[in-house]
């Protein structure tokens, strides 16, 4: 029994709210529900969701620059390409001290790689100055041996700069054989305070030598830019050796008494960086990495509509570097053509399938079948032989003498090819919605317009075939969205003029490695879609497509 | 019915009409049928006789494998569906399901290529017609199926069609609504002065809407005649068998004399009846009597006529009248019906009772 309440709350016959114990009754039902499409859920979104938002996100994304050259970004902070000239001597030896590190890591061509596609030339400037930026600062690293040879020895700098908890953990390691991971070095606090430099730059090194080269700093002579390093703090702090030990003390105040005898040549990095490419000394490649630097970058995008990013701004490309707008162009109007065809071909077909007598249909239905059940390449690759400019049709063309032997038609290879091929490979994908729709279609509506009045044309444009527009919907959105995003049909019979966007994404990903290229297309093509299907939905309405 | 009196005032003849669908069976067999102008007339017949397939050969989807179809005494076996000119409910209505009640309703006068402040002006007559004017608007979807129903009535009716043929149009209505229908179907085709080809299986609607119905078997027109006749004279036992309540009883023809006959049960019993498939002494017969024609008051017989005896098994009580139950001569599902008058005898069960009839109201039929 029901009731109501004073407020006109349905009661269920415990007294409880209807809504109440309604909404409990459905909660299982629910969960039961979600139960069981969680397997698909999980599938869809592992293989399906995830994948797509990676993509998304490697679009934009640009963490190598800044990963790469942190000292560099950071020193560039304060240049701006507009003065016209480079920047000046800190940047140089961040990016130095950046370079050593990448070089030893290998991962300086991962990033000449990824700014080449910004500006042509960056990869080999990045290897070259790679293999000098080792030589960097060298004479002060001699003029310092010079004056002391216990500064070619690496135990020199270890000890001076170590922890002295870490130089007994060293010790005690070194002799036990070195089964366990060397421990990590750690600079001393009086070092840190009186040589920020030199232990910062120390540190670097010794962390690359653990980790990347598996070697002790403890027998591997630092780089060139610690000595400069130190040379540059005894010059800002030069009574900083009165914080280290009595042993110390000499030989710092004699590496303080050169440089202010003129026996240690300042570094002159900017010097070092122009003379292994003159490139360094424009402000040209500061710009590109400056304009790179940011974690996201909307480079791809800009790449993928034929813009680039420019100092001043974005800009369009180059004539010669303009494809891929032309390609997506091309992509839509291949698309649209190829299911313009399909709806011209398969509409018959479908018609006869939902007409003819049940045995009939069935014979023809695995006619229309029957391409499913073979390769897309075998298919394909039939089309060549059929379409090639001695193949089979000109062949009948010649020999019916509808075409002259000497002008035979160039059917592959173009756009032409791509056209015939994928709208046979895509029928039925046409066919099968529309068969669907007109099967529910009852034959009586024909017969109730012809007895109305309507000739057999007339009957069929004004009542059937406004009845299967909801197939030719699902068929278009269908076709259209396989075919913009086809790949391996355009690749072998469409040539160079009939390749579409999906290619050169494929290009991108297996040949050019630019991932981000790619997946900013990918997304593109994505949206593209998206947009689609929302003016279809605006057009024809989506409640409107029918798949049966 | 004579060639001749077809010819001249005949508005649809079909004349030797034979139709078969696979070249083996005959789905109709020599069908003879002429319609004068107005005319309603019902095919009622079991499923399978082939109703459907003569309206459809008559609407222009079917074409009759011999014979000829004459509209209006022109021979249209070769006219294609839309030129005829005919109006057709379809048993599922058959409306544009994409098109307004007002849009489906103007189809007819737009392939007519009628005006548009003229087509507009028949719609809203033929809506208000079936007194559908407020539902103009709406989508065939959007309306009940009685609703349905008019509006494909109207759309059958708009184009003002000389001749409307209806396939089980109420099929799909309850009750209630079938009978408003029926009613208001009649009406609307007396009115209007339309020749109607009106087919069903539910004998009631045929005998309440015609005015002539064709009892349909086995692909032949059984007998043609107006419901008091088809009733009360059926000139075969399947015809009296499919049409109302009928008691048989099985004999064999003793004497014939003018316009009546004695017939020997095969229980030994005597009637009286009226000779109509019988010609001879010796013939196998099926009588058939109507349960409210037996008599079991003895005076109010005609003196000297045969009686049987019965024994009441059943009495059941049904508001307007009493339907008895009887065990006679051997059949034990005889069954009377009496008028529940106030000096009406109320039998009871293991009563035994003497029946009779008027020798005019048995009937001496074919043995099947
Ligand atoms: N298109 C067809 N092809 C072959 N046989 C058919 C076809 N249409 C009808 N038949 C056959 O013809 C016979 C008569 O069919 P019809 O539809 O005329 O019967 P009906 O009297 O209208 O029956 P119902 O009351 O069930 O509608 C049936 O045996 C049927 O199987
Ligand atoms: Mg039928």
């Amino acid at each position: 029994m029901t009731e109501q309440t004073a407020d006109g709350l349905m009661l269920a016959a415990d007294g409880k709210p209807l809504k109440q114990s309604l909404n409990r009754a459905l909660r299982r039902q629910k969960l039961r529900a979600f139960l069981l499409i969680a397997p698909l859920l999980i599938f869809v979104l592992v293989t399906f969701i995830a994948p797509i938002g990676d993509m998304l996100f490697r679009s934009v994304e640009n963490d190598i620059v800044a990963d790469t050259l942190p000292r560099t970004v950071a020193a560039l902070a304060d240049w701006s390409p507009d003065s016209g000239a480079p920047p000046g001597e800190p940047v140089y030896r961040a990016l130095a001290s950046d370079l050593l590190i990448a070089v030893a890591a290998k991962t300086h061509t991962q990033l000449g790689t990824r700014l080449n596609y910004e500006d042509s030339g960056f990869s080999s400037l990045l290897r070259g100055t790679g293999r000098d930026v080792d030589d960097m600062g060298e004479d002060v690293g001699k003029a310092l041996v010079a004056v002391d040879p216990v500064w070619d020895e690496p135990v020199t700098w270890t000890n001076l700069l170590g922890d002295p908890a870490w130089i007994s953990a060293q010790a005690d390691w070194a002799k036990a054989g070195d089964k366990t991971p060397e421990p990590p070095f750690v600079p001393s606090a009086a070092a840190q305070k009186n040589l920020p430099l030199t232990a910062a730059a120390y540190g670097d090194f010794a962390r690359v030598m653990q980790t990347v080269k598996e070697d002790s700093p403890t027998e591997k002579r630092p780089w060139n830019t610690v000595a400069v390093s130190l040379t540059e703090d005894l010059k800002a702090n030069p009574s900083a050796a009165a914080a280290f030990g009595a042993d110390w003390q000499p030989r710092l105040s004699a590496v303080v008494a050169a440089e202010q005898g003129g026996a240690i040549p300042a570094a002159d990095f900017m010097a070092a960086f122009t003379e292994s490419d003159k490139a360094w000394g424009t402000p040209q490649p500061w710009e590109v990495i400056k304009t790179f630097s940011p974690r996201f970058t909307s480079g791809y995008f800009l790449n993928a509509v034929d813009l680039k990013m420019t100092p001043e701004g974005i800009a369009p490309r180059s004539e010669a570097e303009r494809v891929y707008l032309m390609l997506f162009l091309r992509t839509m109007v291949l698309s649209l053509v190829i299911t313009g065809t399909c709806i011209l071909l398969g509409y018959p077909v479908a018609w006869l399938l939902a007409n003819l007598p049940a045995r009939t249909a069935n014979l023809l239905m695995i006619l229309v079948l029957l391409p499913f059940w073979t390769s897309l390449l075998v298919r394909t690759s039939a089309w060549k032989v059929l379409l090639q400019q001695q193949g089979v049709i000109n062949d009948l063309l010649v020999w019916a003498g509808l075409v002259a032997d000497n002008n035979r038609l160039v059917l592959i290879n173009n756009q032409t090819g791509t056209i015939i091929a994928m709208t046979h490979i895509l029928l039925p994908f046409m066919i099968l919605p529309l068969y669907s729709v007109m099967k529910t279609i009852p034959p009586s509506y024909l017969r109730a317009a012809k007895s109305l009045g309507a000739t057999d044309w007339t009957a069929f444009w004004r009542v059937y075939f406004p009845q299967s527009v909801p197939g030719i919907g699902a068929g278009s959105i269908l076709v259209f969205i396989l075919a913009i995003g086809y790949y391996i049909t355009p690749e072998l019979v469409g040539g160079a003029k009939g390749v579409f966007i999906s290619n050169r994404i494929a290009y991108h990903i297996g040949t050019s490695l630019n991932w981000g290229l790619a997946a900013a297309l990918g997304s593109l093509l994505l949206v593209v879609v998206l947009v689609l299907y929302w003016v279809y939905d605006r057009i024809v309405g989506i409640d409107n497509v029918k798949l049966g | 019915m004579a060639e001749g009196a077809m010819a001249n005032d005949a508005f649809v003849v079909f004349d030797r009409v034979q139709k078969s669908y696979d070249g083996v069976t005959l789905v109709v067999k020599d069908l003879n049928l002429s319609l004068p102008k107005g005319e309603f007339l019902t095919m009622l017949g079991p499923s399978g006789s082939g109703k459907t397939t003569c309206l459809m050969m008559l609407a222009g989807f079917e074409t009759a494998t011999h014979g000829e179809i004459r509209l209006n005494g022109r021979n249209i076996n070769t006219v294609p569906p839309h030129k005829r000119g005919i109006g057709m409910v379809f048993q599922n209505y058959a409306l544009f399901p994409h098109m307004t009640v007002a849009e489906n309703l103007a189809f007819p006068l737009e392939v007519r290529k009628l005006d548009k402040s003229v087509r507009d002006e028949k719609v809203k007559r033929a809506l208000d017609m079936v007194q559908m004017g407020a539902f103009a608007g709406r989508r065939p979807s959007q309306l009940s199926g009685g609703q349905q129903q008019r509006i494909a009535l109207a759309r059958a009716l708009v184009f003002e069609p000389e001749l409307v043929l209806m396939d089980e149009p109420l099929g799909a209505l309850d009750k209630q609504l079938r009978e408003h229908m029926q009613f208001e179907i009649t009406h609307l085709a007396h009115n209007l002065g339309i020749t109607t080809v009106y087919v069903t299986h539910d004998q009631t609607e045929a005998l309440t809407m015609s005015d002539r119905v064709a009892v349909f078997n086995d692909g032949r027109i059984q007998q043609l005649a107006p419901p008091s006749e088809l009733y009360e004279a059926p000139v075969n036992s399947f015809v009296a068998q499919f049409i109302g309540e009928n008691n048989r009883l099985m004999g064999t023809v003793t004497e014939i004399t003018g316009e009546t006959c004695v017939v020997r049960l095969d229980s030994g019993d005597i009637i009286d009846a009226k000779p109509v498939n019988v010609s001879k002494v010796g013939d196998r017969t099926q009588v058939s009597i109507r349960p409210e024609r037996v008599e079991t008051n003895k005076a109010r017989l005609r003196p000297g006529v045969h009686t049987l005896k019965a024994e009441v098994t059943e009495f059941i009580y049904m508001g307007d009248i009493f339907r008895t139950r009887l065990k006679v001569a051997g059949h034990d599902d005889f069954v009377i019906k009496t008028r529940n008058a106030p000096d009406q005898i109320r039998h009871q069960p293991g009563q035994m009772i003497e029946i009779g009839w008027l020798p005019e109201d048995c009937r001496a039929l074919d043995a099947p």
